[in-house]
């Protein structure tokens, strides 16, 4: 395999960057800002690498064998503790075709919200150390296999995006902090109780015969590895898995967020400052849909089987609640936020669909979601910066004044409409495509077709109430995009146009493990059904 | 010639524009004079189509040419099989003739345009827009799959988004825009489910593979019902993109754009592309889907045509005017007069257009004036401009020797034959009636605008003939409204090249082993007698229209004479004081001057409907959802304070307590610390002799 330990360097050389940072006299803020854009910018570079290197035939998934650039080593061994017995943990990492497209747009999400940060003046040091954890935990979730070293991960990112937020951000920072903070840590619990549970429940066969319990997702796949009592063992006749499947998409669906735990994302967008918007949304809400995809899917594909026609129906309710109540903003970022809520609920309806289609739509659509938002969250910060208000209504003809942001605005608008050639479409047709294919949720993917109308509706009243219509003689000074906001949405509008021109090296990307998975959830009935259970 | 650089042909003038579009677009800033660039390709993309259309009709006229590659490959997939999406084009009789239609009016609006939008602070990126709008259009009309088409569909919705709202800074335009945008949504959202259904049921997109496998008797869910819902499904991008009833009401007010982009956008292509994708899926349409298409068809033509009789602007009743036609048109495919749809939709597009440019002509001579009212006695002014629109106002009223008389003729022939077979003359009543109110709305038209006294002294005084590069176009377009072009005998266009070689009849577009008894009527046995047991519907249809022809067309001119007649007893000769006859039937003339009060229902229904659900969620979401959430915050707080308060008191109150006894218990017990070494022996007695009493109790 390979040698250079290329998951551990794009997952710690931010901490690397921190330590480097935190070193640094605080007057020199444009090095400490020079160097993040360095570090997350190698970062960028190490996914390219990974991107060349990267073997399209393999599954992934549920097998060790078919996950590349695979790193484990044991992390934590203690021996003989009482009735706990051996405690083994493992670093374990690796990738498939689900987690290497949104290690790709971490990448590069990360790298552009650190452009978008070069105007952030206040306490610099502490500010892009924070970033860089921040970084460090996002990465790390979407390469860890072993479900300790991922709950590790996912609390990591917790602590400085409460900072970034509660320090860097609007008049009401602290309540939005806040609120982000125990919302997502009522979520980790749920999420921490069902690990335990399946710590509990798993067994993994050592090198030397000797059976102990373990933290490794894959092993929680497989129905040999369970122990016959463990609390969510399925040979367990008592076992509580249904309950624990819920807790745990309970905690997932908090960070997607899923209607209706999903009001602490206006409030933290509309606090957060630009970049911080920018990860939140390009970034942390694919985590909810891809702990799913990880987690929760293949580890529990019996009860996922069950419940497909109710995740369907949440992403429905997505869809239109989070479209009309977009419709109703007045507050741009507001607007964008709502948004978020609507096009994340297409991931979930394409992720119900459980065949090809509809989770390689879901899979493009987070990575999709996460190019557009990001988009769009710039645009509103573009606009913020030069005006202090958020007030669609306070606009009005800034296409007069602003012709080639109000050009990338376009873009950027009719991708989030979904307009054919640019990539949002693609990913909407194949969630749509896949769950009309099924007859179960045949209904709700009918209803939530509209979304598509609604979607419409909203973006092109937006555009019109801020960039149409008479300048607003207070806007008269408006200066149009700098060299650096160039950068920061032209590689953006790039990656938009391509993949909705061309979207096959993305889809090519994640086939095998789309059908990999696909087929797991299929056969799982037979494996699963033997056992009865709810 | 070979097939391939047909091919070759097609691919280049489909990419030409929008290299047009990239170039203007982004060195419209820099250089001055970079519309010429997109000038100068469509020159090319129209030479190219002339070429294209010239060589299939001739060398390739039976077959139709294919090119497909493989855009997306899932492969083998689990639970779905071979998913494999490709992209292609198909260059058919239709296809072909439809892209020199669409070149020849772009090139023509494009010239008209260097003249009509000069000065313009925008010109460049005017000029770039057009060309987005050539590329969405020839993509439309090249494709050999329904899911290209439905992108190719949307982008050309953004392109006329984008050109209707060119003036943006005016709110009306802006306005329009996104009402147009959000209109055809609507329909789209239709058409997207439609094409989820056959993509469902047939696991391609392409059109010859979807019609292969109904003639091989798959259907949706198994079932002709379901092929009927999913052609409507279909149709409902037509009705949204064609501006069909009831999804009409954008396109009045689509007429904020620039009239050169009302010429190509809004008359002659775009809003055509929903009878061409009629055309093109002709094959899925089952008998009671024509039915009511037919219908949509027929209250589309009539309705708008009822407004028209009183508006006042000039492109507004051109509007009106343009969905009647294509009502027309729409109304010919669902009655089975496929040809002759097909035909209306190539004159109309010249005529319209020509109508739509001289309507801009006249406006720029009048310094923007629109209001017909303001006009008059224009004719000896702009004498170009009069003679030409004259012409298209001869051809759109269906009088002899104009294109447009042989194209309405066969479109009211077909759905007099279809009454003469079904006994349903619904469609033939509604067809004669509106072309009376074609007739007379065009000529009150023209009467208003070029006859008669001028009504403003002012801006009649400063009014002249528009410059060349303006009146040629007019000149090219009306001398393609006259017959000549689609057959010697002016009375009879079945023997022209068009309609014997061009267009034929759908036989040649849908597979012969596509005739189920759910289908179409045009291919179900009507007639039995003893020489064959069955004679198809459609070759008795073709009989029908046959005969149909001499009746029908004596009676159309006689409806358009009598239109014309009235027009002119009301406004030129002025027999009949107009102005009385409002007054008497005031309530009608209302009506129609409010166009049905079609948008004053749609806002109080659905615009405000659902403005007033987004804003009773956003509220629900921030008082309610969102309530419970800081309710539960607060319910924490207020709990862990009384929890406080209970440590404080109660908890740490025990806690107290017990010190409190304990140090009451040391105080009684003090006492017997007298540090006397007797009292303490007596102490141990007194203990030693209670505890043996205790044990010895057991």
């Amino acid at each position: 395999m390979h040698s250079v330990p290329y998951l551990s360097l794009i997952t710690f050389l931010p901490i690397l960057g921190m330590i480097i940072v935190l070193a640094l006299p605080k007057t020199q803020g444009r090095a400490i800002k020079s160097l993040t854009l360095l570090i997350t910018g190698i970062q960028v570079i190490i996914a390219i690498i990974l991107l060349i290197n990267y073997d399209y035939s393999l599954g992934g998934i549920f097998e060790q064998s078919s996950f590349q650039f695979v790193e484990k080593w044991r992390w934590i061994d203690i021996d003989g503790f009482s009735w706990l017995g051996k405690i083994k943990v493992d670093y374990f990492l690796g990738i498939d075709g689900i987690s290497t497209p949104l290690l790709l747009l971490t990448a590069i999400v990360t790298f552009i919200a650190t452009l978008s940060s070069w105007n952030i003046n206040k306490s610099i040091k502490g500010y892009f150390a924070l970033f860089l954890l921040l970084d460090t935990g996002m990465m790390g979730v979407f390469v860890a296999l072993d479900f300790f070293l991922f709950y590790i991960f996912w609390e990591l990112m917790l602590l400085p995006m409460y900072f970034l937020i509660g320090v860097w951000g609007g008049p009401r920072r602290e309540y939005a902090a806040i609120k982000f903070f125990l919302y997502t840590l009522l979520g980790s619990v749920f999420i921490l109780i069902v690990m335990i549970g399946l710590y509990f429940s798993t067994q993994e066969t050592l090198a030397d015969g000797t059976r102990v319990f373990t933290f490794n997702i894959l092993a929680m796949m497989d129905t040999n590895n369970f122990t016959p009592n463990g609390i969510l063992s399925p040979l367990n006749p008592n076992n509580l898995r249904f309950i624990a499947y819920i807790a745990l998409f309970a905690g997932f669906a908090i960070k997607i967020p899923m209607f209706p735990f999903h009001t602490w994302l206006p409030d933290a967008h509309v606090e957060a400052p630009t970049p911080i918007s920018v990860i939140l949304a390009g970034v942390l809400l694919k985590m909810g849909t891809y702990g799913i995809l990880r987690i929760s899917y293949p580890v529990f594909p019996e009860i996922t089987k069950q419940l497909i026609w109710y995740i369907a129906l949440f992403g429905m309710i997505n869809i239109i609640y989070g479209a009309l109540c977009a419709m109703a903003q007045r507050d741009f970022k507001k607007m964008i936020a709502y948004s978020s809520v609507s096009h994340m609920g297409y991931v979930l309806l394409g992720m119900a669909s459980m065949n090809t289609l509809g989770i390689s739509g879901a899979v493009l659509q987070m990575f999709n979601h996460g190019t557009i938002t990001a988009m769009l969250f710039l645009i509103v910060g573009v606009l913020y910066d030069r005006t202090h208000t958020r007030d669609m209504d306070a606009f009005g003809g800034i296409a007069v004044q602003m012709p080639v942001y109000t050009g990338v605005v376009t873009v950027a608008f009719f991708a989030a409409i979904g307009l054919p050639s640019l990539s949002g479409f693609i990913s909407e047709a194949f969630v749509f495509l896949g769950a009309f294919a099924v007859d179960l949720i045949r209904v709700l993917t009918v209803i939530s077709i509209s979304g598509i109308l609604l979607g419409a509706a909203y973006m092109l009243w937006a555009l019109q109430r801020v960039y149409l219509g008479k300048l607003n003689e207070k806007w008269a000074s408006l200066k149009d995009l700098t060299f650096r906001e160039y950068a920061m949405f032209i590689p953006l509008a790039l990656i938009i146009i391509f993949l909705g021109v061309y979207p096959s090296p993305m889809l090519d990307l994640m086939n095998s493990s789309v059908n990999s998975m696909v087929k797991f959830m299929a056969d799982a009935q037979v494996i699963y059904s033997s056992f009865g259970g709810f | 010639m070979t097939e391939s650089s047909l091919i070759n042909i097609a691919v280049t003038i489909l990419f030409l524009p929008i290299l047009g579009f990239i170039v203007t677009l982004l060195l419209g800033k820099k250089v001055k004079k970079i519309y010429y660039f997109e000038n100068i390709i469509l020159f090319f993309s129209l030479a190219g189509a002339g070429i294209l259309a010239y060589t299939k009709l001739s060398l390739f006229h039976d077959t139709a040419i294919t090119a497909e590659f493989t855009w997306i490959n899932l492969g083998n997939t689990p639970l779905l099989g071979e998913i494999k999406i490709n992209l292609g084009i198909m260059i058919d009789n239709i296809a072909a003739l439809m892209i020199l239609v669409v070149m020849l009016v772009s090139f023509l609006v494009h010239i008209f345009s260097i003249e009509y939008m000069r000065g313009d602070p925008r010109y460049n990126r005017y000029f770039a827009y057009l060309g987005l709008f050539t590329f969405s259009m020839a993509g439309i009309v090249l494709t050999h799959n329904i899911l290209m088409m439905y992108m190719f569909w949307e982008l050309v919705g953004v392109s006329s988004y984008l050109l209707i709202g060119f003036w943006f800074e005016k709110k009306s335009a802006a306005d329009a825009g996104k009402k147009a945008f959000i209109v055809n949504r609507i329909g789209d959202v239709g058409m997207f489910i439609g094409i989820l259904m056959l993509f469902t049921t047939y696991h391609t997109f392409t059109f010859d593979e979807i019609f292969a496998q109904i003639s091989n008797g798959v259907l949706p869910f198994n079932s002709g019902f379901w092929m009927t819902v999913t052609g409507l499904l279909i149709f409902a991008g037509a009705i949204g993109k064609s501006a069909q009833f009831p999804l009409h009401v954008w396109l009045p007010d689509a007429m904020e754009g620039p009239t050169p982009v009302s010429a190509l956008i809004h008359a002659a292509t775009m809003v055509a592309a929903g009878v061409y994708l009629v055309i093109r899926v002709f094959g899925i349409m089952t008998s009671d889907a024509l039915v009511v298409i037919a219908t949509i068809g027929a209250l589309s033509a009539f309705i708008p045509a009822t407004i028209a009789l009183t508006q006042n602007d000039i492109k507004k009743v051109l509007a009106y005017s343009t969905i009647s036609q294509l009502g027309y048109m729409i109304m010919a495919l669902g009655v089975g007069a496929f040809q002759f749809a097909f035909f209306h939709l190539i004159t109309h597009a010249f005529f319209k257009a020509g109508l739509f440019l001289g309507s801009g002509s006249v406006i720029t001579s009048m310094h923007h004036e629109q209001d017909i009212r303001q006009m008059g006695g224009l004719r000896k002014k702009m004498p170009i401009t009069y003679y030409t629109m004259l012409i298209y106002s001869l051809a759109i009223s269906g009088i002899p020797l104009t294109s447009g008389f042989l194209s309405k003729d066969g479109i009211l022939a077909g759905s007099y034959a279809f009454g003469l077979l079904t006994g349903n003359s619904f469609f033939a009543i509604v067809g004669f009636f509106v072309a009376l109110l074609t007739a007379f709305y065009m000529f009150r038209l023209m009467i208003l605008t070029f006859h008669g006294e001028p009504r403003n002294k002012e801006k009649y005084e400063h009014a002249k003939e528009s410059k060349l590069v303006m009146t040629l176009p007019l000149a090219v377009l009306a001398i393609l409204s006259i017959f000549i072009w689609y057959t010697p005998n002016p009375f009879n266009p079945e023997q022209g090249w068009l309609l014997s070689k061009g267009i034929n009849t759908h036989e040649q577009y849908i597979p012969d082993n596509t005739r189920f008894d759910f289908l179409t009527p045009a291919k179900e046995p009507v007639i039995q007698n003893e020489e064959s047991a069955s004679v198809m519907y459609s070759e008795s249809y073709e009989e029908a229209i046959q005969e149909s022809h001499i009746p029908t067309m004596l009676l159309s001119l006689l409806m358009a004479g009598l239109g014309i007649l009235i027009a002119f007893v009301f406004y030129q000769w002025k027999k009949i004081n107009v102005d009385k006859l409002v007054d008497r039937f005031n309530p009608l003339y209302k009506f129609s001057l409010n166009k049905w009060y079609f948008d004053e229902l749609y806002d109080a229904t659905a615009v405000k409907g659902t403005i007033g659900l987004s804003s009773f969620l956003g509220k629900f979401d921030s008082k309610i959802i969102d309530g419970i959430v800081n309710g539960v915050a607060t319910f924490t707080r207020g709990f862990s304070s009384f929890i406080g308060k209970f440590d404080n008191i109660v908890i740490d109150g025990i806690v107290n307590f017990t010190a409190y006894l304990s140090g009451f218990i040391g105080l009684i017990f003090r006492r017997f610390q007298t540090g006397k070494v007797q009292t303490y022996l007596v102490f141990v007695l007194i203990s030693v002799v209670i505890l043996l009493f205790i044990f010895n109790s057991f």
